[in-house]
């Protein structure tokens, strides 16, 4: 179209693009960027605490402050960097790799997207207006139900509109790989990223409801007067764990599972191999997915479950390692003959491979019932979840960010920067996280703002610190590396990797259009195939003709404000009603835009093949 | 050069063994060195656990290294291209059945010792003692032998007791973690779990759930003594009278302080109060649960409690509002409050 225009247009409508965009490449930079963003936050508030605690009774920040630090440090991490971060790269890859030219529903992609990002000013917005959320990333009532402020309403109302994006781009997903394949792209053709992101859609499909309604219940409870959680009131405390953990612990695969994903691309790609036991990964997969949601109560084998939901949860919880097991296995005999290539992206996925079998170890050890009645809200499950969330999802995204990069900018980001960020990130990481194994046995509970003197405490929250300013330092020169690449990255074609899935077919970056022409898939890593055979490129499906485009749209970015500027209204109105008109104002703004996009007919647009030819001989 | 070597020697010597006297943490909180049967338990299945995990990491490992090794891109490499294996059955079938066969050595113990520590057969013929959690300290009453106390909790060595739990406003959790591992106190259904100590000991307890502002300042102590010294702490604890005029006139007038302001919430004697009972506040290990024993500790602690445990109940006292207590009166307070020793059964007996 106008590639010519779009080199000339200024900042203004640079930005205009973008809130308007329904692009799926474009909104995988925007979740990026914002995922990016709120990385950094959530890193620094990391650095806080671990500062805090570089000493026994130190005083670098108050009881209150630090668990506002603590909390948002949590749900920062997990719902606004993580989650957005996976989303980034599925909305890069994956219609990529199915040989779609979108996702099933762009509009509702930029709407998931913004609504996420709103729910994620929201629940900051806590800091400005007299303390965030403090009860944890967990929320457990009555805490939650009777923090003071308004600080845990903005972790409700913020988790509700932010949840709901989540569910609306999982839905999403669902539908498009379904829908959206390349002829010949069966189910058991598909690349592992999607089909990590395809249950992966599933699992968010079945598990966010019972954090809605959990997020609802409690919503009641702090803003209306409801008891739910109140056990004075004839409410149990108890509801809220199992509602918050028949979600949380499915997130824990939601997370995990894309980042297997990223490692099964780049070890495949980085031995020149097939991935070995394709189809035991995607069963260990399914069955990962699946176990996920049997699991939930293991979080509370102290709640006072008994000893028969304790041992059953136990022994489910253990079942889950097999199919891991397996997955570690396969990754390691895909290496196994292959002809190893170490870039940043494979060193990451590399080192992904140790540190999450240590994690995954003391997963089993967790799951034993009742020695983790000694782990348990200890630093031991600290260091446990940090190994398995940094070691295998943060991992992976810094592994998926350096391997995809190229595809999304057509820059390559500085190799050695990549490796020195590696480095002090990897042993910086290690450092903080397995000397807290020993601390919770020592007996330092998880979430103390102060330990006391004359506990042996000392010496591992020290070297702890020293860790997690490392891994700051490992950031930092990310950082560094990323604004040296978007000022003057070295320019790159569309396969610099030797790849095998078909997002390495076509330019870097991608046209807006993806395939000019829907490929024809003849088999696994679609793309190998071809090379294998000799071929350049793809074999096409479809004979050369108009493409079918969906138009921008401007509406997703206004209806979610809209949930925005309602979420004061329900938590202000708890001091005076006057402040119920912003729920008017701001429920109004959203079902007058939801109208407009229900009544107007907006059928896209379609780039003609001259333009295409044209294109093509520029 | 022969000493710089030898002070190398002396100083990594003395690093190494900083490291490994500290590795296991401090004696009666840490759960690496269990003194009681709970701990003693989990401990078994930790050591079960690890054993067959680290089973499992080196033989990760050692594939691991080896294919690092060998298949490394060498140079001249770059463009071989490997055999595209496919899977192998045989290998897929030994990497599922194995582990299994692994979990199944940990989930036997485990199911066998969840129902152990769950046991209660032995409940009613044993002492029980009802914890009560608030924010930020615990108060214990032994109902049948009608004892309230606070902080504290005595025990006879060699026996087993049991703690049943409630919370009185938000969650939180029992652990004494050389003792047993923990439980949770919850505001709505009693949780019940046993705690027996073998030796006699002054064993440190924690707040392990997360329950605002003080959560880290939450300890308690569980002080371990031989059944006849326990014998003794119950019946002297029996027999005390909150009443009793103490011997100096510092004292005498602190216990009239703390009669006019304090007693609306603490209680001296076998009385239930909204704070802490202080019956045997004397023989306490320390203040508050966290502060060391002593006189200036107790004064500063009385004058502004917000600056040692935030957020506490304390804070809302009226003599804090309207300043009725200065220096001096604390003073009396404290020396008031340090003479309270009913029983000569104390922290110190636990050895």
């Amino acid at each position: 179209m106008s590639t010519i225009a779009a080199n000339k247009r200024g900042f203004g409508s640079a930005l205009w693009d973008y809130i308007t965009t329904v692009d799926h490449k474009k909104i995988a930079i925007l979740y990026l960027v914002a995922g990016g963003f709120f990385f950094l936050l959530g890193g620094l508030e990391a650095l806080a605490i671990r500062w805090q605690l570089i000493q026994p009774m130190n005083d670098f920040v108050s009881a209150g402050f630090y668990n506002e630090l603590i909390t948002m440090h949590g749900t920062t991490m997990i719902f606004l960097a993580a989650m957005p971060l996976i989303f980034a790269f599925m909305n890069a890859v994956v219609p990529l790799q199915i040989g779609a030219r979108d996702v099933a529903f762009p509009f509702l992609n930029s709407l998931g997207f913004w609504l996420f990002f709103f729910g994620g000013i929201m629940l900051n917005v806590g800091w400005f207006t007299g303390g965030a959320a403090d009860a944890g990333w967990t929320a457990y009532a009555p805490l939650s139900t009777t923090s003071a402020g308004e600080g845990v309403d903005y972790y409700v109302l913020g988790l509700q509109i932010s949840g709901a994006g989540t569910l609306i781009a999982g839905i999403n997903f669902l539908v498009t790989i379904v829908n959206m394949r390349a002829p010949g792209m069966t189910y058991m053709r598909m690349p592992l990223f999607t089909w990590t992101t395809f249950v992966v859609s599933a699992l968010i499909l079945f598990a966010f409801p019972a954090l809605t309604v959990g997020l609802f219940l409690m919503m009641f409870d702090r803003l209306f007067g409801a008891g739910f959680f109140n056990a004075d009131m004839g409410g149990n405390s108890v509801i809220w764990q199992h509602l918050f953990w028949i979600f949380g612990h499915p997130e824990v695969y939601i997370l995990i599972l894309p980042a297997f994903g990223i490692f099964s691309e780049i070890i495949s790609t980085f031995s020149k191999k097939r991935l070995f036991g394709y189809t035991a990964m995607v069963f260990a997969t399914v069955l990962i997915g699946f176990l996920g949601f049997m699991v939930w109560a293991h979080h509370m084998f102290t709640v006072g479950m008994g000893p028969a939901a304790n041992a059953i949860f136990a022994v489910a919880t253990m079942a889950i390692a097999v199919p891991t097991g397996i997955k570690i296995f396969n990754w390691l005999f895909t290496l196994w003959g292959g002809n190893i290539k170490l870039t940043t992206a494979m060193l990451w996925t590399l080192a992904f491979i140790p540190t999450f079998t240590l994690g995954g170890m003391t997963g089993v050890m967790l799951a034993a019932a009742t020695a983790d009645y000694q782990y348990h809200d200890s630093y031991f499950v600290v260091a446990h979840f940090h190994y398995v969330i940094v070691g295998g999802v943060v991992f992976g995204l810094f592994a998926g960010l350096h391997y995809w990069w190229p595809k999304m900018f057509g820059t390559m980001l500085n190799e050695k920067l990549g490796k020195l960020t590696f480095w002090l990130f990897f042993i910086g990481f290690h450092l903080t996280f397995f000397i807290q194994h020993f601390l919770g046995l020592m007996g330092m509970p998880r979430r103390y703002w102060v330990y006391l003197e004359d506990q042996n405490l000392d010496l591992g929250n020290f070297i702890s610190t020293i860790g997690a300013l490392m891994m700051g330092l490992g950031t930092i020169v990310l950082l560094y590396n990323i604004v040296l690449t978007c000022i003057k990255g070295e320019k790159v074609g569309g396969d610099p990797w030797d790849g095998r899935t078909l997002e390495w077919a076509i330019s870097s970056p991608a046209p807006f259009y993806n395939f000019k022409q829907t490929p024809l898939i003849r088999g696994l890593d679609a793309l190998w195939v071809e090379k294998s055979e000799g071929r350049k490129g793809l074999t096409p499906a479809e004979p050369l003709g108009d493409i079918h485009m969906p138009n921008g749209s401007i509406l997703p970015i206004i209806m979610s404000f809209g949930f925005f500027v309602a979420g004061f209204g329900f938590i202000y109105q708890k001091y005076d009603l006057s402040w119920l008109t912003l729920i008017f104002i701001g429920m109004g703004i959203s079902l007058a835009t939801m109208l407009i996009r229900s009544v107007k007919d907006d059928l896209g647009f379609h780039i003609h093949k001259e333009d295409l030819d044209k294109e093509a001989g520029e | 050069m022969k000493d710089w070597m030898g002070k190398i020697r002396t100083l990594s010597l003395f690093i190494l063994m900083t490291i490994v006297l500290s590795a296991c943490g401090r004696e009666n909180l840490t759960a690496l060195v269990p003194k009681g049967y709970g701990a003693e338990e989990s401990f078994r299945i930790i050591i079960i656990s690890i054993l067959v995990m680290i089973f499992v990491f080196i033989v990760v490992m050692a594939i691991y290294v080896y294919v690092l090794i060998r298949y490394r891109q060498k140079k001249g490499q770059e463009n071989m291209i490997p055999k595209q294996t496919e899977g192998n059955h045989t290998l897929e079938v030994i990497w599922t059945v194995i582990p299994i066969l692994l979990l199944i050595i940990i989930a036997v113990p485990t199911v066998a010792t969840t129902y152990d520590l769950a046991d209660e057969s032995e409940k009613e013929d044993s002492i029980n003692v009802s914890v009560t959690g608030m924010q930020f300290w615990w108060h214990f009453e032994y109902e049948d032998e009608g004892i309230q106390t606070s902080q504290d909790l005595y025990i006879p060595t060699g026996e087993k007791v049991y703690v049943n739990m409630l919370s009185s406003d938000v969650l939180h959790s029992f652990w004494v973690p050389s003792l047993s591992g923990k439980m949770d106190v919850n505001p709505e259904n009693e949780n019940s779990m046993y705690i027996e100590a073998y030796e006699e000991g002054v064993y440190w307890g924690k707040c392990a759930e997360f329950c605002g502002d003080s959560h880290s300042l939450m300890d308690f102590k569980i002080v371990a003594v031989s059944p006849e010294e326990y014998e003794e702490w119950v019946s002297d604890m029996q027999n005390l009278d909150g009443e009793t005029t103490p011997d100096t006139t510092t004292a005498q007038e602190g216990q009239e302080l703390f009669e006019n302001s304090c007693l609306g919430c603490h209680a001296v004697g076998n009385t239930p109060s909204v704070g802490p009972n202080l019956s045997n506040f004397g023989d306490r290990t320390m203040i508050a649960g966290v502060l060391e024993y002593n006189k200036e500790e107790l004064v500063e602690w009385i004058l502004d409690p917000a600056s040692k445990k935030p957020g506490n109940g304390m804070l809302g006292a009226d003599y804090l509002q309207d300043d009725t207590i200065g220096e001096d009166e604390a003073d009396k307070i404290a020396e008031y409050l340090m003479q309270l020793k009913p029983s000569d059964i104390t922290p110190d007996s636990a050895q």
